[in-house]
């Protein structure tokens, strides 16, 4: 049974300019120690899958419209409160895009990296800062004695996306939910943290949601992936057969306006228009006006997700249909 | 030299840092740029990589002398800008443009994509007033805009289109070099790929220079003739494109390459990656002696004497670092 299983998520917007339909039927499972990506421009609805399931949508004027979300046999979409504090943070837990604002700056690193230990442990607070240096030297800060006592603003930016993996794991969670943790940071700090991740995750046995928008990243950290298209899930395999036998045409574009897999100096192939507007309803497949296979029952037929073969699902009409 | 537009000749950039509220002293230098000598060819494209922090953004507004420079000289055709007045600077100016990272914090929000299009072209007295809407109309089209849309203001937009609004503002004045400092950053890849085949249309219709930044280096080396490679403040490694990235000579470079991760699950699963201890250090206090050495796999103790000079190692190939030979 895997570790966690969502089924038809649904988070709406409702703003003044309409109900704008960030996840709109998104359903996948995480097993056990298993990594799985998350792929998907701006928009897509990554991020916001990943926050309807921390319970992080600022509600108005956000809504869960339906769904469910079972981790272990607990809905986390309609979990009392008391029941999601006892797994948030202590066995589900999420690093966030950008390390500069998500630590508080008014706050020593001691007293926010063990504040997870002494809400969900029962535990002494001298313990709980051992632990804490513990945590700190796993993910190679060094001097920790000092460390722990600055603020973190005295951090550089890989520095401190380190101590939010620290905080993170520091509860030993079954299940930690990255947010682009690499997206701000440098590619040479970048590999660093990707390595720690995968490092923690061999210790710890824990599953990973990796949100990132990096095909790069995907290909080398993730077990299996999943392509995301306003809200949508349209593909979804394990990473060689996304990556070798891409069934989609949106994730196969997406593969090609990637510079480093084209020739150099090549015309670089882009996908004509824009994302489409989420607060407008969309009729068919979300992809039919960009896409260069579209016939008449794509703009009409809704597309669902179909198993293509075992494991590898798609969305694709045309591709079901057998056309291409 | 041959047809060089623009040539650096031992750039620094240093900012002094003060410290105390009242009496402000000054306590240290932040050597931001650190003597850069280069020059860059007409219609050529420099791409300019490194981490954040190493300089290169701080180089780019030097060269349009946007910061004070230390010392040095900046020669953009012949004329040196580090000594030329205000009203020469400003005539140099209409010959090179930035286009920046942000698309949405470098266009002026209140401003219609007329208005801020036709702003260069009114201060400059490049056209007369009846042909201003016309000559608008023809740069929107230049980047890929409908003129429709001329009326509208920036927040309309998408970030990719208000990338090519920032680049029609740049070649309103028709320059001869534009310079790109991180112009695809923000942007999602499929509109990444837009911007940069617009980039290099313009490039061939117009011969410009262009001097592309990025932190990305396939993005870099698809779009570069050369590349030059900076760690604090300093280039340590330059040369054509392709030879920089596929066969990286400097250490830092190869870990640079070798940290980027590829799209493809074999090769990113089997390759032996050069991951790199430590953040780039302050420049405020660099190491001693090369400024790679602290992070450098292939350190010895006389990469702590002296800091490398670049040296020309095959045509058009240079290379900061004195092991070179050996490693």
């Amino acid at each position: 049974m895997p570790l966690l299983t969502v089924k038809d998520l649904r988070t709406y917007f409702h703003t003044r300019n309409g109900i704008y339909r960030a996840v709109d039927g998104v359903s996948f499972h995480v097993d056990r120690g298993e990594t799985l990506g998350m792929v998907g421009e701006s928009g897509s609805g990554k991020s916001v899958t990943c926050y309807s399931l921390m319970g992080l949508v600022p509600q108005p004027p956000g809504r869960i419209e339906s769904g469910t979300a079972l981790f272990d046999g607990v809905d986390l979409l309609h979990s009392s409160p008391a029941q999601s504090r006892a797994i948030r943070g202590k066995r589900v837990a999420m690093i966030f895009q950008d390390p500069m604002t998500s630590l508080n700056p008014y706050l020593r690193i001691a007293d926010q990296l063990i504040e997870p230990l002494l809400i969900h442990e029962k535990i002494s607070k001298k313990k709980a800062l051992q632990l804490g240096g513990e945590a700190l030297e796993a993910v190679g800060i060094n001097d920790v004695a000092r460390r722990l006592q600055q603020y973190p603003h005295e951090f550089s930016g890989g520095m401190r996306q380190r101590v939010m993996i620290a905080m993170a794991l520091i509860t030993k969670p079954e299940l930690l939910i990255a947010d682009e943790p690499t997206t701000a940071l440098d590619v040479t700090v970048q590999a660093q943290i990707l390595e720690l991740i995968k490092e923690m995750q061999r210790e710890l046995g824990m599953a990973v949601i990796f949100v990132t928008h990096d095909l790069g990243v995907i290909s080398g950290l993730c077990d299996r992936v999943q392509v995301m298209y306003a809200g949508k899930v349209v593909e979804t395999a394990d990473t060689r057969a996304l990556f070798y036998q891409p069934k989609h045409p949106y994730t196969r574009a997406l593969q090609r306006s990637i510079p480093s897999m084209q020739p150099k100096g090549a015309e670089l192939y882009t996908i004509p228009g824009l994302p489409p507007d989420l607060s407008k309803p969309l009729p068919g497949c979300p992809f039919a006006p960009r896409c260069g296979f579209a016939t008449d029952r794509c703009h009409v037929e809704e597309a669902r997700l179909a198993e293509w073969r075992p494991g590898h699902d798609q969305a694709c009409l045309r591709v079901q249909a057998g056309e291409i | 030299m041959s047809d060089a537009i623009i040539e650096l000749r031992d750039v620094k950039t240093h900012f002094p840092i003060y410290q105390g509220f009242l009496l402000k002293k000054p306590v240290g230098m932040v050597k931001a740029v650190d003597g850069v000598t280069l020059s860059i060819q007409r219609g050529e494209v420099l791409g300019l990589v490194g981490e954040s922090g190493c300089g290169k953004s701080t180089l780019a507004r030097t060269i349009m002398q946007l910061v004070p420079t230390t010392s040095g000289m900046v020669i953009i055709e012949g004329r040196n800008l580090t000594q030329g007045t205000a009203a020469s600077l400003r005539q140099t100016r209409r010959e090179m443009q930035m286009v920046f990272q942000d698309p949405y914090a470098s266009l002026n929000p209140r401003l219609t994509v007329f208005a801020t299009l036709a702003e260069p072209l009114i201060v400059h007295k490049i056209c007369p007033a009846d042909q201003i809407t016309a000559r608008v109309a023809m740069l929107m089209e230049l980047v890929g805009l409908a003129p429709r849309f001329m009326q509208k203001y920036p927040h309309e937009f998408s970030g990719g289109q208000r990338q090519r609004i920032a680049i029609a503002r740049a070649l309103a004045l028709e320059p001869k070099i534009i310079i790109a400092d991180e112009p695809v950053s923000a942007l999602d890849v499929s509109i990444q790929a837009q911007i940069l085949n617009l980039l290099a249309d313009l490039r061939r219709q117009m011969n410009l220079s262009l001097i592309f930044i990025a932190h990305d280096l396939s993005v870099v080396k698809h779009i570069s003739d050369r590349i030059a490679v900076m760690y604090l403040g300093k280039i340590v490694e330059l040369g054509p494109a392709a030879d920089v990235i596929d066969r990286p000579r400097h250490p830092y470079t190869q870990a640079l390459v070798s940290a980027i991760p590829t799209p493809n699950p074999d090769v990113e699963r089997n390759r032996q990656r050069i991951v790199l201890a430590g953040d780039p250090p302050s420049p405020i206090h660099p190491p001693v002696g090369c400024p790679f050495h602290p992070r450098c796999p292939h350190m010895q103790e006389k990469c702590k004497a002296a800091v490398p000079p670049l040296v020309r190692i095959e045509d058009g190939r240079e290379v900061a670092c004195v092991r070179i030979g050996e490693i």
